[in-house]
């Protein structure tokens, strides 16, 4: 084909299916490939050999801020910049400072979350080529994909086209980039 | 175990048949992906009914009551509440720890019961989120107006002044401040990362109808997402995540909260069981409500395949569970003002139950000792009238038991020379009656806008989402997986 393509979508009925095509796909030694699925499936991300998320770190460093902000807040607020007494409490004491660090801690920690996931998954994106196809709708509902990307070293049209289908892909097309 | 007793195990195995641990089936019919999208997405894309249009009129009414209410607060001030010495926190903070109270339920469903893998949790997480941000919503409502001078609201928060001074950090008010400030904003955010899937279903099926707008609204909030597995990898885990912080932080809530009291002096607030029986309190209140919500959505959309009587069933065991922890924790107070031996401590026990407000005491006993120990039958569980009725006498004796701690205790602190009444004024009366017709108006849109249940989550929980599902029919005795494969 002479328009330039994104890469190769196929279409499967059943979770078993789809995991199983996965462990195909995986085991040929493709890397930039997908799966669209209408849920988490579990044991699929073990099927697509994926590592395990890097979220949590994005989450642990929101965290540790959270808390040092709650902390330096309290003390800077009322042990430096307006020292003020009040009712005879030390002016800062990380036992009083604690509940309030302890809340943002929390807060820190999920706006990190948040935030780490759609920056780890590069979202929003709001134009894809996987939205263009006119049964993507199906794979929000009760159908699974599995698209390989044209940029993989390993793509070749025919080649990627036949492993497809011995996975037990169906209606496999070609995606306009 | 030794090599002999081994070798004899499968034999014996084959001789009894190990019983078949029944699993409950979560989505009851075996329904399909597609019927749950169906389902889901039939309520938000059919016509909108005509009882949603007459308690949305109603709903509104009722809150324009707490909009006149607070609107003739903020003109003339504060007095307009009935609160007076020796009583100044009253049905404003009662009715704050109520919503607050009821919002627990929500988190605890979505972020606890997530973290315990209840996967019963699917059906009814998304609404009672939802309940808790309007609870919280109409929480703030209460403090914040409390203030009086309601523009200074803002000092509440550590924002440079004119008057450079600092908030108090020592005050447990301040520490509520931002415990309520960040339940309200995690709970917003746990409650958008579960709807982006969702949205993104809407967004493909409005634009597949030619309703541009609409899948243009969807579209925005549901951040293009695609359904790629590499995201629900990372998506789970951030879910997992917010599941691991959010369980502190309701934990935390309710017990700063409770610190408002238990730090201060006061006999009868100023004890150390606060922090935990406030939240078995909150989370038996809110499993109230959302029994109360749940029980009639299910009825009106049919949704007797999602949540089905074993549903009803676990929430019906956690209100016992938590109703029971509360009526342990009445007895234990009144234990400990004894044996402590504290004459102030004593008379404002022997005071709640037997004071000027000893109507109020009563009313709380019935509803939070006696009503959820009707649970405990089968029969009662499985009579959805009954369970409802039940669910609001638990909604009322929660309320009751905020008055209750709150006002026996101020009215009759150290000085008999201070001694009050308490009773609220017919604006607080109409303020706090109204809140319910503003969490009415926010749910009403809710379920007519945004889908009601987590419909990648309830496709996770079905037997045709394992992927062993089809090839393993021996499987693990799982009634689930057999059934699937008949």
């Amino acid at each position: 084909m002479a328009a330039p393509s994104y890469g190769l979508i196929a279409t499967f009925d059943t979770t078993p299916a789809l995991y199983h095509a996965a462990e195909k796909v995986r085991d040929a030694g493709y890397k930039n490939w997908d799966c669209i699925t209408p849920f988490p499936v579990h044991g699929l991300d073990k099927a697509m050999g994926l590592g395990r998320s890097r979220v949590p770190r994005i989450s642990l460093a929101g965290g540790i801020i959270g808390f040092l902000t709650g902390m330096s807040m309290i003390w800077w607020t009322g042990a430096y910049d307006y020292r003020l007494t009040v009712g005879g409490k030390p002016l800062f004491s990380p036992m009083f400072a604690f509940p309030v660090s302890y809340e943002l801690t929390i807060l820190f920690t999920a706006f990190a979350t948040i935030g780490g996931m759609f920056i780890v998954n590069g979202l929003p994106m709001h134009y894809h080529p996987v939205l263009k196809y006119d049964q993507i709708r199906r794979g929000m509902d009760d159908t699974f994909f599995i698209v390989i990307e044209a940029r993989d070293p390993r793509f070749n049209l025919a080649n990627t086209k036949a492993l497809l289908e011995q996975a037990g892909g169906r209606e496999i097309k070609e995606l306009e980039a | 175990m030794n090599t002999a007793e081994q070798a004899a195990l499968p034999v014996i195995l084959d001789e009894v048949k190990p019983a078949v641990l029944p699993r409950a089936v979560l989505v009851a019919n075996d329904r399909s992906f597609s019927w749950i999208t169906e389902k889901i997405c039939g309520i938000i894309e059919g016509k909108t009914p005509a009882w949603w249009w007459w308690c949305f009129a109603v709903a509104c009414f009722v809150a324009s009551f707490t909009v006149a209410g607070l609107t003739y607060l903020v003109a003339t001030g504060v007095g307009v509440w009935g609160h007076a010495n020796p009583v100044n926190w009253a049905w404003d903070i009662v009715n704050f720890v109520f919503w607050i109270g009821i919002g627990h339920a929500g988190t605890l469903i979505s972020a606890i019961l997530c973290l315990l893998r209840q996967k019963w949790r699917t059906s009814i997480n998304r609404a009672a989120e939802a309940m808790t941000i309007f609870a919280v919503v109409c929480a703030a409502i209460f403090p914040v107006f409390h203030v009086g001078r309601i523009w200074y609201a803002w000092f509440l928060f550590p924002i440079p002044n004119s008057n450079y001074i600092w908030q108090n950090f020592r005050s447990p008010l301040e520490w509520d401040v931002f415990a309520v400030s960040t339940y309200g904003t995690v709970s917003v955010l746990f409650w958008y990362i579960g709807l982006i899937p969702d949205l993104a279903v809407l967004r493909d099926r409005f634009e597949a109808v030619g309703n541009r707008f609409r899948s243009f609204l969807y579209g925005v909030f549901a951040m293009g997402w695609r359904g790629s597995n590499r995201h629900w990898s990372n998506y789970e885990m951030a879910y997992l995540i917010l599941a691991g912080v959010s369980t502190p932080l309701v934990l935390s809530v309710h017990t700063i909260v409770s610190f408002d009291f238990a730090v201060s002096l006061l006999p009868g607030w100023h004890t150390t069981i606060f922090p935990p029986y406030f939240v078995a309190g909150a989370i038996f209140s809110g499993f109230g409500m959302v029994l109360t919500l749940m029980l009639p959505l299910r009825a009106v959309y049919h949704l007797e395949d999602l949540i089905t009587q074993y549903h009803i069933d676990c929430m019906c065991k956690i209100t016992l569970a938590t109703g029971t922890i509360v009526g342990y924790a009445y007895a234990m107070e009144f234990f400990i003002a004894w044996y402590g031996a504290n004459p102030y401590e004593g008379f404002a026990f022997i005071n709640r139950a037997f004071g000027q407000y000893a109507w109020a005491y009563w009313i709380m006993i019935s509803c939070n000792v006696i009503t959820p120990q009707f649970f405990w039958f089968r029969k009662v569980r499985q009579n959805t009238t009954m369970v409802w009725v039940l669910s609001i006498f638990v909604n009322v004796g929660m309320w009751f038991e905020r008055f209750v701690i709150i006002v026996t205790s101020l009215a009759r602190d150290f000085l008999p020379s201070s001694w009050g009444y308490y009773s609220p004024s017919v604006v607080e009366i109409f303020t706090f009656f109204g809140t319910f017709g503003v969490f009415s108006v926010l749910f009403l849109l809710f379920i007519r806008f945004l889908p009601i249940m987590p419909m990648a989550e309830l496709k996770a929980v079905t037997p045709q989402a394992d992927v062993h599902g089809h090839d393993d029919v021996s499987g693990h005795g799982d009634p689930a997986i057999v059934h699937a494969t008949h």
